[in-house]
């Protein structure tokens, strides 16, 4: 694999979930440690009450960097008051957004703030067990992270009365075997009990029924990788960072038709086009900018007129896309956005688990209307039945896959009906994309 | 030696790695025996040693690590990555993923179909390639990217592509 990618930022003292990567060795424990390493830990077991730092992320304002945005010290504290015989710590590394690849690069790039990160989390929801469930496709962060705690173990950084406090806790690494969904929460505690990765019903949520049915705390990886800088540094530092709504810094993997592909890290509520054109370089060829791609799977295209608009969670979701976790990708003029639709849609159906209709029958009626349409065969009312079964599927589908799958077509109707228009109405493809059709 | 007694002897010699394999799948089911959660681990493990998890593996493991085969079965069946089909001596995978598709992953699919004389999802018939899809591997910025025995090659050309496979051959 790719030791590491070219990263971008617009002020490098924002750095902070990146802070490390390429600056230290990631198999060498004192490399961390000799840039702060451990010192947010030992602050945490050693100065503060659990409720202190649960209100310590909660005034950082820092929001979920899986894809939902929820408040976590938020998440915390329901995860602390829940009742139960244990509780457990997890971090989603499962990153299965295709085109995103910021959280392997910190996996690989520093795995011990994600070590660190998860401890603290541990302390103050008071886990003692924790994992790390990482996808099977990431086979450099899995040994990386493995040995970093092992390192850690040995240095007393994790493991029994850690800086001899009553605060004990183990950490295990669960390697996942290729499904998309069991980045999904629920799917993933099921996962990581060696079941299959089907979903469950919310609620209950993971807070007061997680792993084993025990109140369970699960955060992304680049959640995680801002904590230690958090307690370090203080929430209320972090809340200055980013905007109101939407603190601190992102990470965004810039991919596609873009001239510098790599990682950025931006505060939010920096704008699209700051990140594609003046870090990202632009389109290149001389081609034109046709639509950016956010959230993956779930998420939407924005077009050129919203290339001013702010990355921001509530924003982004105000036009139709969302943050998700940070895959971004540029598509040029030569992209065809029905044909963008259906590769959305051929993925989440192949990935969709099957337990619930709309998730299984819903997904696939879309594909084909897609399919026909791309094929030259659609019709003027294929459009309407699109969007149609697309607000059925987000009301019914028992998870999160289902209830966002329709989010790409919606995007591309919403900004780019023309071209489905010239599909079925002209049998033309304006880009020049479907074969059947040039 | 006649024939027949190289044949026996090859037989043997077969029967004592398969029973050496089993020997070691029960080893790994033994260091994982009585923890939570440990199933997905030692397929994982067993397609290691094995390259595919065949039927008497699934039902070996079922019994040693004493849950239903039923089990077993439903979750080497829900994930990719588990195979229960004999797969070729090196897999080529082309990487389907966003990035990789804006940059024509789907062309680089046909041209390896065509030049391998399979669909994906199959093996040459001299059990040589694997060819299959997977989703992103992560390196997006190299995009299209291919693994040929966990290789990347990224910025791949489609021209090229007769090059890179006669490396592996
Ligand atoms: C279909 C689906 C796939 C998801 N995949 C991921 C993923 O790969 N990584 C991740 O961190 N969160 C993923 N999530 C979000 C998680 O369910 C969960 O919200 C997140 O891990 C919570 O962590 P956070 O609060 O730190 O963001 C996914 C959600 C859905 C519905
Ligand atoms: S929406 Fe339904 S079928 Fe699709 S993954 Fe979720 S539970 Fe499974
Ligand atoms: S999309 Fe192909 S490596 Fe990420």
């Amino acid at each position: 694999m790719q030791e590491q990618e070219e990263i971008y930022s617009l002020e490098d003292q924002k750095r902070i979930a990146l802070r490390n990567c390429g600056l230290i060795d990631p198999e060498e424990i004192r490399d961390y440690i000799a840039r702060d390493g451990y010192k947010a830990l030992a602050k945490t077991v050693r100065r503060s009450s659990p409720p202190e730092i649960i209100a310590e992320v909660k005034s950082s304002g820092l929001r979920g960097r899986g894809g939902g945005g929820f408040p976590t010290g938020v998440k915390w504290e329901l995860t602390r008051e829940a009742v139960g015989r244990e509780k457990y710590v997890i971090c989603n590394a499962d990153e299965g957004d295709p085109g995103a690849f910021m959280d392997r690069s910190l996996l690989e790039g520093d795995p011990h703030s994600i070590v660190e990160g998860l401890t603290i989390a541990a302390y103050a929801v008071g886990a003692q067990q924790g994992y790390v469930y990482v996808r099977a496709e990431y086979p450099l962060a899995v040994r990386r992270l493995e040995k970093a705690i092992t390192d850690a173990k040995e240095l007393g950084l994790i493991g029994k009365n850690i800086f001899r406090s009553n605060f004990s806790f183990d950490l295990e690494v669960r390697v996942g075997a290729g499904a998309f969904v069991c980045g999904e929460e629920t799917a993933l505690l099921n996962s990581v009990q060696g079941d299959r990765g089907d979903p469950r019903g919310k609620p209950p949520f993971p807070a007061t029924e997680g792993l084993w049915g025990q109140p369970t705390v699960i955060n992304n990886v680049e959640t995680l990788a801002n904590i230690p800088q958090i307690i370090l540094k203080g929430g209320d530092w972090y809340s200055q960072l980013g905007t109101a709504d939407s603190t601190g810094t992102k990470v965004f993997a810039l991919a596609g038709d873009v001239c510098n592909t790599g990682l950025v890290e931006v505060p939010m509520g920096t704008t699209l086009k700051e990140i594609i054109f003046d870090l990202g370089g632009g389109i290149p060829d001389n081609k034109g900018f046709k639509a950016a791609q956010t959230g993956g799977p779930s998420g939407g295209c924005l077009p050129e007129e919203h290339l001013d608009i702010p990355m921001e969670y509530d924003t982004l979701i105000e036009v139709g896309s969302m943050m998700g976790s940070g895959g971004l990708i540029v598509m040029d003029e030569e992209t065809c956005m029905v044909d963008v639709a259906r590769f959305y849609l051929e993925f989440t159906q192949d990935e969709a688990c099957g337990k619930c209709t709309p998730g299984r029958v819903g997904t696939k009626r879309l594909l084909e209307t897609l399919n026909k349409i791309v094929e030259g065969r659609g019709e003027v009312e294929d459009i309407e039945k699109l969007k149609a079964l697309s607000r059925d599927i987000k009301k019914t589908a028992l998870c999160g896959l289902g209830q966002s799958a329709p989010n790409p077509i919606l995007s591309t109707l919403q900004y780019f009906e023309e071209e489905y228009k010239a599909h079925v109405i002209d049998k033309d493809c304006p880009a020049g994309v479907c074969e059947e059709l040039v | 030696m006649s024939t027949k007694t190289i044949s026996q002897e090859i037989e043997k010699q077969e029967l004592d790695s398969d029973q050496q394999r089993f020997a070691e799948l029960d080893k790994i089911i033994a260091a994982n025996k009585g923890q939570a959660g440990v199933l997905i681990n030692v397929l994982h493990k067993a397609q290691q040693l094995y390259g595919y998890l065949p039927r008497e593996v699934q039902l070996r493991i079922a019994e040693k690590l004493e849950v239903p085969f039923s089990k077993v079965y439903s979750v080497v069946s829900f994930y990719s990555l588990f195979s229960t089909e004999l797969q070729g001596e090196k897999t080529i995978e082309v990487c389907t993923g966003t990035a990789c598709y804006v940059k024509g992953a789907a062309d680089v699919v046909s041209k390896l179909e065509s030049e391998l004389g399979i669909a994906a999802g199959d093996t040459t018939e001299d059990g040589l390639f694997t060819l299959k899809t997977t989703r992103c591997v992560g390196v997006c910025s190299l995009a299209p990217v291919i693994l040929v025995e966990d290789d990347v090659h990224g910025d791949i050309e489609i021209d090229k592509t007769a090059e890179l496979l006669d490396k592996y051959k």
